[in-house]
């Protein structure tokens, strides 16, 4: 899409000036405090846009009240109002425990407030506003009830296996990284655990959110959740140690065994060994060098490829020869030792396993930012990722808040404003939300409602006939 | 359950031997051994909690709940020991019904002792309790397994555990019943439901014990703040409320053996053998020539629990005081309260030197030098006064860990061991025992020396 591509063009400049204040091409992390200032005002009035035209409203509503706005005599009227969102404002002003009774409430707040962050919370015992009401009655009962399992997936997690770029910065040869953890996790969630409704969501920078929404994982217990992300968990040590996959135990446990096989060795050897050039340099063979146990191995491969640089014509990709190398001395019939043959595992896991941010999903009461929201560092809008399809997602092409107004403003004037989302970039993800996640999703609500509407039914029938 | 202060005959139906205390015995129990039974489950409780604390390992851990259980639920009468069990434990439950925080910890530590005791069990005893549970879960049948076998086969290898064979019993269970499998990836789990071996059963039985009695002890609570409280103001609400506070070690309110301290020796002996606690109070004291209170009754007390004699400590604290308020109001208003705490007058109150959990729970105000200091002070104050002790480096970042993470007795028994260089393995629980060890190796190597 030849018109597509040059407005990005033009957005990147636009942002340029946004936040510096001068013609300069340059976008860097650290803004002059009072440049800052600029961007975030002309920033603001672009959101105030975003909010009143594109934002959904209408389906955030929806999905939050999951199926409890409705007629059906088992819907919990109250079940919206009690769920916490928060709103970060362009001041830097943090306004928590945020609750509305409808979606007029919730649209109106939004768009008066104008947030350039929203996160969502727990649904609470009662409506956090008025938590300290009930704070004086001394017992716990302002407390979280429910909550999305949810995860966090930051990129910046990953600077040790990428060197493409580091901290906030992504492009398409550390991308991949991300499509592997939404593949693996997707896949266990599904096929372990059974959940059906989960929504993948760029964070809007660097990173992927998931929330699985189903009614068993909206109940699970802070003990449960810890319980799901250990399951994930395969590095060990804590945060602050250097992180190291440690695969014990004579085989591999299924969940593992099915993500290496049908996920992690593929991207491994299609895209990271040769995106990220694994192999290139001394300095990074030495540090996959380093992780196997058996120093005459080790020695005798980095023999092979200190010799090899000089005489490199080979056409192939230098990367897969020596990881090919590798491979075929750790799994030849002379080294049938246990842990080398794990080794090999062990290398592909470091470079591509999902990492965590475990106390995100460990606690019902941790805050999320909302799908939809615009980054405010990139301008770009958290839209939802399609799991079956990830690796097609490009964060780079993903609209922003300038793009999506350039889009509206260029349409006609005669257009409707009903299809004023559909008319921009954005219109496909709302699409997708709609009819991929919230449709399945509000269906199986009822369902779940009307069933257990009809066992309480029956069993006070039977109470009454005994 | 049935209270009598008579000797009456206790009458019970028989039960299994790990009993789920699923409702309350109907048992008559003597109000002394409402008070002792529950006393001595505490001993197992706490013994599993300090434990916890200092990481044991779970080999450790089993060894160890079998040791205090051995040691404190025994009855002379073999016939009252199922007995006994039921009725500590439900006492227990009143004492720790109050609030949340106490029902977390009963409700963890009970959960840990029946773990344990669980797996003492035989086989066929563990099938009848999982009977008594009513678990809704019936084996996977043959037809099933043989569709996951290869799955469960590796599993079992993955934990190095055996191969399954033809008549292991799997239960399919929703995986968030047994969360510490799941979170060990130690059962396959196949679209939300966990495949449990046989062996691994405790965990399912445990998640039963622990949603029951947590349900129960809100249950307790509102009996208890609804009627019993008000019902039992004289006779069961004060030593109920007595216990979650209680010191349960050996008795310090009779100073016996080591040389008895005089005022001559005592700033020497506070630097070298007092706690970190009692070691503030008494500088603070001859700083200031003032305690409120709360310090004079914790200090004073403690020094009676290390034998300073009534007279000494009226000289003791009369030397201080009367630098501030004068000799004559000292004798008016003081000197009283100092021969009460050594109490030859006076009901119902404790004149026992506080325990560790006593000053850890207290709640000292503006002005007031009295508690704990790893719980009370500021983590500046803190390692100031660590640093006063000789204690530094990587020792005060241990201390200050265990300060970070709530186990206050810890960072003092920390504290002692780096200052006298030598174990305390049964842990710091109370200043008189921090005083009466740290003596002792004192002696020991006085000894050694000479
Ligand atoms: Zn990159």
């Amino acid at each position: 899409m030849v018109e597509g591509f040059s407005r990005r063009k033009l957005l990147s400049l636009e942002m340029a000036k946004g936040e510096n204040g001068r013609d300069n091409m340059q976008i860097d992390g650290h803004e002059p405090r009072q440049a800052n200032a600029v961007y975030e005002e002309f920033n603001a009035n672009y959101l105030k846009a975003y909010y009143g035209k594109l934002f959904p409203h209408a389906e955030m509503f929806k999905w939050m009240s999951y199926g409890n706005d409705g007629k059906h005599p088992a819907c919990d009227h109250s079940y919206f109002g009690r769920r916490e969102f928060s709103f970060t404002l362009d001041n830097d002003i943090y306004l928590r425990f945020q609750s509305f009774n409808n979606a007029t409430e919730l649209e109106n707040s939004i768009k008066e407030k104008c947030p350039v962050k929203i996160d969502i919370g727990p649904v609470y015992s009662v409506d956090p506003a008025k938590r300290h009401a009930y704070a004086q009655s001394g017992d716990n009962v302002f407390t979280p009830v429910e909550r999305e399992l949810v995860f966090d997936i930051d990129m910046t997690d990953y600077d040790d296996v990428r060197y493409c770029c580091s901290g906030a910065d992504v492009c398409l040869d550390c991308w991949p990284l991300m499509t592997a953890a939404i593949k693996v996790i997707d896949i266990a969630l599904r096929d372990d655990f059974g959940f059906n409704h989960i929504l993948w969501v760029y964070s809007g920078r660097r990173g992927v959110h998931c929330w699985v929404c189903d009614g068993r994982a909206r109940r699970l217990t802070n003990e449960q959740r810890a319980a799901i992300a250990d399951y994930f968990r395969v590095y060990k040590g804590n945060d602050n140690s250097q992180k190291k996959v440690s695969l014990m135990g004579p085989v591999l446990h299924p969940f593992l065994a099915r993500s290496y096989t049908e996920v992690l060795r593929a991207f491994f050897e299609e895209k990271i060994l040769s995106g990220q050039k694994l192999f290139a340099t001394a300095e990074r063979f030495e540090k996959i060098l380093e992780t196997i146990p058996d120093e005459s191995i080790a020695s005798e491969l980095r023999g092979k490829w200190m010799e090899s640089r000089r005489s490199s014509i080979a056409k192939e990709d230098i990367n897969v020869i020596r990881w090919e190398q590798l491979k075929h001395l750790l799994q030849s019939g002379k080294h049938k030792a246990q842990g080398l043959r794990r080794c090999v595992e062990e290398i592909v896991f470091s470079y591509t396993y999902p990492r965590l941010d475990m106390e995100v999903s460990k606690h019902m009461n941790h805050l999320l930012k909302a799908p939809f929201c615009v980054h405010p560092k990139t301008g770009r809008v958290c839209v939802p990722i399609d799991p079956e399809h990830c690796e097609e997602f490009d964060p780079t092409g993903v609209p922003t808040l300038s793009s999506l107004l350039d889009e509206l403003n260029s349409g006609g004037q005669g257009a409707e404003i009903d299809n004023e989302l559909d008319r921009t970039s954005l219109g496909k993800s709302v699409r997708f939300f709609r009819s991929s996640f919230l449709q399945p999703l509000l269906k199986s609500c009822k369902e779940d409602m009307e069933s257990s509407y009809n066992r309480k039914l029956q069993q006070s029938k039977n109470s009454l006939n005994w | 359950m049935e209270i009598v202060r008579s000797q009456s005959k206790i009458t019970a139906d028989a039960v299994p031997t790990l009993p789920l205390y699923r409702s309350a015995p109907a048992l008559e129990v003597r109000l002394e051994d409402f008070e002792l039974f529950a006393i001595d489950r505490l001993r197992v409780l706490r013994g599993i909690s300090d434990a916890l604390s200092r990481g044991k390992k779970p080999e450790e851990m089993e060894k160890l709940v079998k040791d205090l259980w051995k040691a404190n639920m025994r009855h002379q009468n073999a016939s009252e020991v199922i007995n006994k069990d039921i009725i500590s434990h439900f006492v227990l439950r009143l004492v720790y019904c109050r609030t949340e925080e106490l029902r977390k910890w009963f409700l963890s530590m009970e959960t840990m002792l029946f773990r344990y005791r669980f797996r003492f069990e035989s086989l066929d005893a563990q099938r009848a309790l999982m009977g008594e549970f009513d678990l809704p879960y019936k084996a996977v049948s043959n037809a099933e397994l043989e569709n996951v076998k290869e799955k469960l086969g590796q599993v079992a290898r993955s934990i190095s555990q055996p191969l399954p064979t033809a008549d292991t019993t799997f239960f399919k269970v929703p995986f968030e019943e047994v969360p510490d499998l799941v979170s060990g990836r130690r059962v396959f789990i196949l679209k939300g439901y966990a495949y449990v071996a046989m062996n691994q059963v405790v965990s399912l039985v445990v998640t039963q014990f622990r949603s029951l009695l947590s349900k129960a002890l809100v249950l307790t609570n509102r009996k208890w703040t609804s009627t019993i409280r008000e019902q039992e103001k004289d006779r069961l609400a004060p030593i109920v409320e007595a216990l979650s506070t209680s010191y349960i070690g050996p008795d310090y309110s009779q100073p016996k053996g080591c040389a008895e301290i005089s005022i001559r020796d005592i700033d020497q002996i506070a630097n070298s053998s007092f706690p970190l606690c009692m070691r503030h109070l008494f500088e603070k004291l001859r700083e200031d020539h003032h305690l409120k209170h709360g310090g004079r009754m914790q200090l004073g007390l403690f020094l009676k629990g290390v034998d300073l004699k009534l007279d000494d400590a009226l000289a003791f604290w009369k030397a201080e005081f009367s630098q501030k308020v004068g000799a004559e109001r000292f004798e008016k208003e003081y000197a009283y309260s100092i021969r009460h705490n050594y109490g030859k007058e006076g009901k119902r109150t404790d004149y026992t030197p506080y325990s560790c959990q006593k000053i850890i729970s207290s709640t000292p105000g503006v002005g007031d030098h009295h508690g704990c200091p790893y719980r009370h002070f500021s983590e500046e104050n803190l390692r100031t006064a660590l640093g006063k002790m000789g204690v530094s480096g990587r020792t005060a970042e241990e201390v200050m860990d265990k300060v970070r993470n709530r186990h206050y007795q810890l960072a003092c028994t920390l504290t002692f061991e780096a200052i006298h260089g030598s174990s305390c393995d049964a842990g710091i629980n109370h200043p008189n025992q921090y005083f009466s060890d740290s003596q002792k190796i004192l002696q020991s190597k006085k000894n050694e020396t000479s």
